[in-house]
C-alpha cells in the first residue's frame, strides 16, 4: 500500500491508496513548520482505514514549500556561483537577470575561470584546476557552502563542471554543491539561474526533508519515502535534499497526473478549476506537456523541464458583474462560504452562477432564486468563453481531444467545450495532488548535442534512448517497466547537417524492495 | 544630428527591431540585456544620421555571425565585435568614423551599439535592410554592387581573420560560416566598409528611429489598452492582413535554414489565411491569392500584448494578428529585386506585387 501526500500553500492533502484504488482520503490545513500538517493528515488517514502501519510500502510526497522559499524570498542560503567557458561569456555575466532583491537575498557572488566546451565538443579553453583551487579559498574564506557550478556546453559534455566540483570539495568538504548540468537544458543563463535557484534551497531542503523524516518516524511508518518532482517522477528523500529545485510546480503535475489515474485516460486536457483560477494544461501519455519557452520562477528566467499549463482567472469564488459580462479575475477565495449569495453573504460569485443555472446544488439555492435570467445567462456565456479559449490555447492541433475535470470549481464546466470530444469527472478529483503523488514512478532523462558526422540519426536516437533508461533505472525504476515517453529531435539552425539536439526520457515503475 | 540612446530605450528598440525582423533576426532578450549591461558601464551609444557623415569618412557595419542555439549557450566574450573592427583598421591603416548597422530586424540591431560605445564610435540610424533577411548578399550594399572586402571575422579568444580579397557574394557567404563554425558556431563580423558618401547613397536612413517609434507604440498601446497592430501599421505605413490564430505549423530543415508554411484561421469563420516563411516570413496567402511577398514586411504581433512572434516560436492556438507593410524603396528596384524578391527565395513563378507606399 501506497501512501501519497500533498503540502499544499493552504491545505495537507493524504490518499491511502492499494493498488490502483483509493482506499480513505483526508484534508487537513497545511502548518507552517509543515510536518506537524503531516502527522494530522497520517493520523486521520491511519484512523479512517484502520491501518496496519507495517503494510506501506511507500509514501510519496509533493510540496510548493521551495517554490514559495523563492518567490517569498525567505531561508534562502547565501550562494556563490563559479562559470567556466572564459574567455567566452564575460558580456552576461551570472546573475545578471535576477531581481535586485533576490541577489541580495542569497548575497549572490560569482567567478568566472577557464574552461567550456563548444558545441562539438571541443574545449573552449583548458581546464585549470589552479584557478579552481583559488576561486574555493576565496569562496571559503567569505564562509559560502551553497555553490552553483555551470559550465558552456555542459549539457554535451560534464566533465568540467564534475572536476572543478571535485577540487572545491578538496578546499570546502561540507560544500553544497550544485552542476548546471544536473538540472537545466541548453541556454546556459536559464540552466544556471536553475543551478543558483538549487544551490541556495539546499539548507532548507535538508531541513524539511528531516522534517518529513521525523513526521513519519513519529507515526512509526518505517516505509522508504519519495518526494515528488516537477515531471510527474519520483525522487528518493536523498536526492530531494541535493536537488530542492526540482519540485517546483509539481502541483499542478500532480494533479494532471491524478485526473490522468482516475479517469484511465493518457491523452487529455486536464481542467484544474480552484477558488480563483483555473489551470489547463495537457497530458500525453499520461504524462504533463513541458513547457517549450522559458519558465519564470520568482522572477527568475529557467529552462528546465516544467509543466506547461495555463492559468486564467476563472474560479468559484470569481466575482461577476451586475450585467453578467465580467467574471473574474477578482474572487472572493477562500471566503466563498461566507460571502456568496448561496452561502447567505451578499457578493455575487461564478458558484452563484452555477446553482442558478442548475448545474450544482451548492449552499442555500433559494438565495439566487431570484436573479435576472438575462444576467445568468449572460455569466454562463462568459465562463464558457473563458474555457473555451484556455482549452484552445493549450491544444496543439484542431483534433477534439477529451477533457478531465477537476477540482472543486469544476461544477462551473457543465456547457458542452468546444474542441473537446468528452469531458469527464472522475470521483475523488478532490484529492487528485494527493493520488498523483501516490501513483508517481520513476524516470531518466537525457539531452544533449550529437554530431551526425560520426554516427548515423538512428544510432544517435538509440544512445540517447538507451542513456535515458539507465539513468531511470539507477534511480530506482525497474527496468523491465522502463518505456521511453518523450522523444525531441532538434536540428540546429545555420549549422551544416551535422547537430542535432536529442532529448529522451524513460520512465518506469517504482523497484519493489 | 547627435543624440544619444539611454537604458530606457532599449525596450522599445528591441520590440520595433522584432517587429522588423518578420520573423527572423533572432531574438532580443539576450542582446537587450548585453546592451543595458553596456550602457551601465560605459555610458550612452551616440547615434548619428548618415547625413551627418563627411563623404570621405570611414563606417563599417557590424554584427553577430552564428547558430541560434550556440548563442544562447556559448555567449559571446564581448570583444568579438570591436576587435573585428580593429582588425579591419590595422589592415586599412586607417581609423573609423562609425558604425552601420546591416540588419534592424532582430539581435543584429542592437550588436552595433554595444559595440559602439566600446570602440567610441557613433551608429548611423539607418540599416541595409529594413527588416531581416537570412544571407549576407540581401542588403542593399551588396545590391549596390560595393565590395564585401575587406572583411573580418572575430571569435572570442581574440583572433581576428581578414579576407583581403572577396571575388562574390556567393562565396563570401560560403567562407564566413564555414569559418564562423570553426570558431565554435558564432563570430563577430564586420563588412562591409562604407565611404561616408556612399553610405549616404546606399543605406535606408532611419529605421533605429523607426524600430525605436514602433516599440514606444507597442509599449503606450499596452499600457492604455488599444490595438497594437493598427499603431505599428499607422508608424510603417502598412495594413493588418489578418486577424486569427495559428492553426497548423509545418517546417522542415533545408541546407541548414527552417522553412516551412503555417495556417492560420480567423476568428469567427471566413478564408484562411497561409505563409510560406524560411527563417522569416516570405508570403502570405488569403484564399489562395497572394496578399504580400518579400521584399514586403510580412509581421506576426501578440494580438492583445504586440509582443514580435518569431518563426522559431510558432504554434497551434497563438492568437495573432498578421501585418503587411511596405518595404523600403531601396528594396523595391529591379536590381534589388533580383537579390530579395520572391526569386530569390525559389518562388521564380511569383511576381512581387508591391503593397502601396514605402517603409519610411
Amino acid at each position: 500500500m501506497r501512501i501519497g501526500i500533498d503540502v499544499g500553500g493552504t491545505n495537507t492533502d493524504a490518499v491511502l491508496m492499494d493498488g490502483m484504488s483509493v482506499l480513505a482520503f483526508t484534508k487537513t490545513p497545511t502548518t507552517p513548520n509543515v510536518s506537524d500538517g503531516i502527522v494530522t493528515a497520517l493520523k486521520q488517514l491511519i484512523a479512517a482505514s484502520n491501518l496496519d502501519v507495517s503494510k506501506i510500502d511507500g509514501v510519496m510526497i509533493g510540496t510548493t514549500h521551495f517554490t514559495n522559499a523563492v518567490v517569498e524570498r525567505k531561508h534562502l542560503q547565501p550562494t556563490a556561483v563559479i562559470r567556466l567557458g572564459l574567455p567566452a561569456t564575460v558580456c552576461l555575466p551570472p546573475m545578471v537577470d535576477f531581481p535586485d532583491d533576490l541577489r541580495a537575498a542569497i548575497n549572490g557572488r560569482y567567478f568566472l575561470a577557464h574552461g567550456g566546451h563548444e558545441f562539438d565538443g571541443r574545449e573552449i579553453s583548458p581546464f585549470a584546476p589552479d584557478e579552481i583551487r583559488r576561486i574555493a579559498s576565496e569562496i571559503k574564506a567569505a564562509g559560502i557552502t551553497a555553490i552553483a557550478i555551470s559550465s558552456v556546453f555542459s549539457p554535451v559534455n560534464t566533465s568540467f563542471e564534475a572536476q572543478s566540483a571535485a577540487i572545491v570539495r578538496e578546499t570546502i568538504p561540507d560544500a553544497n554543491i550544485t552542476l548546471s548540468s544536473t538540472i537545466g537544458r541548453i541556454g546556459l543563463l536559464e540552466r544556471e539561474n536553475a543551478a543558483i535557484l538549487n544551490a541556495c534551497l539546499r539548507d532548507l531542503a535538508l531541513r524539511t526533508v528531516a522534517g518529513f523524516k521525523s513526521a513519519l518516524a513519529e507515526m512509526q511508518i518505517a516505509a522508504p519515502f519519495y518526494i515528488s518532482q516537477n515531471d510527474g517522477t519520483l525522487m528518493s528523500a536523498d536526492f530531494a535534499s541535493d536537488y530542492p529545485v526540482l519540485t517546483f510546480a509539481s502541483g499542478p503535475t500532480n494533479s494532471m497526473r491524478g485526473a490522468a489515474f482516475l479517469s484511465g485516460l493518457k491523452d487529455a486536457i486536464v481542467i484544474d478549476v480552484g477558488g480563483t483560477t483555473t489551470d489547463v494544461g495537457i497530458l500525453q501519455r499520461g504524462f504533463p506537456r513541458v513547457a517549450a519557452l522559458a519558465v519564470q520562477i520568482g522572477g527568475v528566467r529557467t529552462n528546465f523541464r516544467m509543466p506547461d499549463t495555463l492559468s486564467i482567472g476563472l474560479g468559484g469564488g470569481s466575482l461577476v458583474s451586475a450585467d453578467g459580462h465580467r467574471v473574474g479575475p477578482q474572487s472572493v477565495g477562500y471566503e466563498i462560504t461566507r460571502k456568496a449569495l448561496v452561502f447567505g453573504g451578499d457578493t455575487l460569485t461564478a458558484t452563484d452562477i452555477a446553482v442558478a443555472a442548475g448545474y450544482a446544488e451548492v449552499g442555500d439555492t433559494s438565495k439566487v432564486a431570484g436573479l435576472d435570467a438575462a444576467l445568468v445567462s449572460a455569466a454562463q456565456d462568459r465562463i464558457e468563453e473563458l474555457i473555451n479559449n484556455a482549452v484552445d490555447r493549450m491544444k496543439t492541433s484542431a483534433a477534439p481531444m477529451p477533457v478531465i475535470a477537476v477540482g472543486g470549481g469544476s461544477i462551473l464546466l457543465k456547457r458542452p467545450i468546444v474542441g473537446a470530444s468528452e469531458v469527464v469527472m472522475p470521483p475523488h478529483f478532490a484529492v487528485a495532488n494527493a493520488i498523483g503523488a501516490a501513483i508517481a514512478q520513476i524516470g531518466g532523462e537525457t539531452d544533449r548535442i550529437f554530431s551526425l558526422a560520426e554516427m548515423s540519426r538512428d544510432q544517435a536516437l538509440a544512445t540517447a534512448k538507451s542513456e535515458a533508461i539507465d539513468k531511470a533505472v539507477a534511480a530506482g525504476a525497474d527496468r523491465d517497466t522502463v518505456e521511453i515517453v518523450e522523444v525531441e529531435e532538434v536540428p540546429l539552425a545555420y549549422l551544416p547537417g551535422n547537430a542535432t539536439r536529442i532529448m529522451v526520457k524513460a520512465v518506469g515503475d517504482l523497484k519493489e524492495a | 544630428m547627435e543624440r544619444t540612446i539611454t537604458s530606457e530605450q532599449v525596450e522599445p528598440i528591441a520590440i520595433g527591431a522584432g517587429v522588423l525582423g518578420t520573423g527572423g533576426g533572432g531574438s532580443t532578450y539576450l542582446g537587450a540585456l548585453w546592451l543595458r549591461e553596456t550602457i551601465k558601464r560605459l555610458g550612452s551609444p551616440r547615434v548619428i544620421d548618415a547625413d551627418d557623415l563627411a563623404d570621405d569618412a570611414l563606417a563599417v557595419s557590424v554584427g553577430k555571425m552564428g547558430a541560434p542555439t550556440v548563442s544562447i549557450e556559448k555567449l559571446a566574450q564581448g570583444d568579438e565585435m570591436a576587435n573585428a573592427v580593429r582588425g579591419l583598421e590595422a589592415h586599412l591603416g586607417r581609423r573609423m568614423d562609425a558604425l552601420l548597422i546591416g540588419e534592424i530586424g532582430g539581435s543584429n540591431a542592437l550588436m552595433p551599439l554595444i559595440c559602439g560605445l566600446q570602440l567610441g564610435l557613433p551608429i548611423v540610424d539607418g540599416d541595409g535592410m529594413g527588416r531581416a533577411f537570412p544571407e549576407l548578399q540581401m542588403d542593399t550594399f551588396s545590391i549596390a554592387g560595393l565590395d564585401h572586402h575587406p572583411m573580418a571575422l572575430g571569435d572570442s579568444h581574440g583572433n581576428v581573420i581578414i579576407f583581403h580579397k572577396l571575388d562574390s557574394t556567393h562565396r563570401a557567404e560560403q567562407y564566413a560560416r564555414v569559418l564562423t563554425i570553426s570558431m565554435g558556431g558564432e563570430a563577430g563580423l564586420a563588412m562591409p566598409v562604407v565611404m561616408g558618401a556612399q553610405v549616404k547613397q546606399t543605406l535606408i536612413h532611419g529605421t533605429l528611429t523607426l524600430a525605436e517609434r514602433i516599440g514606444r507604440a507597442v509599449l503606450n498601446a499596452r499600457r492604455a489598452g488599444s490595438d497594437p497592430a493598427e499603431v505599428i501599421t499607422a508608424i510603417t505605413h502598412g495594413r493588418v492582413l489578418f486577424r486569427g490564430k495559428i492553426v497548423d505549423v509545418d517546417r522542415r530543415m533545408v541546407q541548414g535554414f527552417t522553412r516551412g508554411r503555417m495556417r492560420l484561421a480567423p476568428f469567427g469563420g471566413g478564408a484562411e489565411m497561409v505563409i510560406d516563411f524560411q527563417n522569416e516570413n516570405l508570403i502570405a496567402y488569403r484564399d489562395g491569392e497572394i496578399v504580400a511577398t518579400v521584399p514586403d514586411l510580412i509581421s506576426l504581433i501578440g494580438l492583445e500584448d504586440g509582443e514580435p512572434i518569431g518563426t522559431e516560436s510558432l504554434r497551434y492556438g497563438l492568437r495573432v494578428a498578421v501585418l503587411g507593410m511596405p518595404a523600403p524603396k531601396e528594396l523595391k528596384t529591379l536590381r534589388a529585386l533580383e537579390v530579395v524578391g520572391p526569386a530569390a527565395f525559389g518562388y521564380s513563378e511569383v511576381l512581387f506585387t508591391p503593397m502601396a507606399g514605402d517603409l519610411l
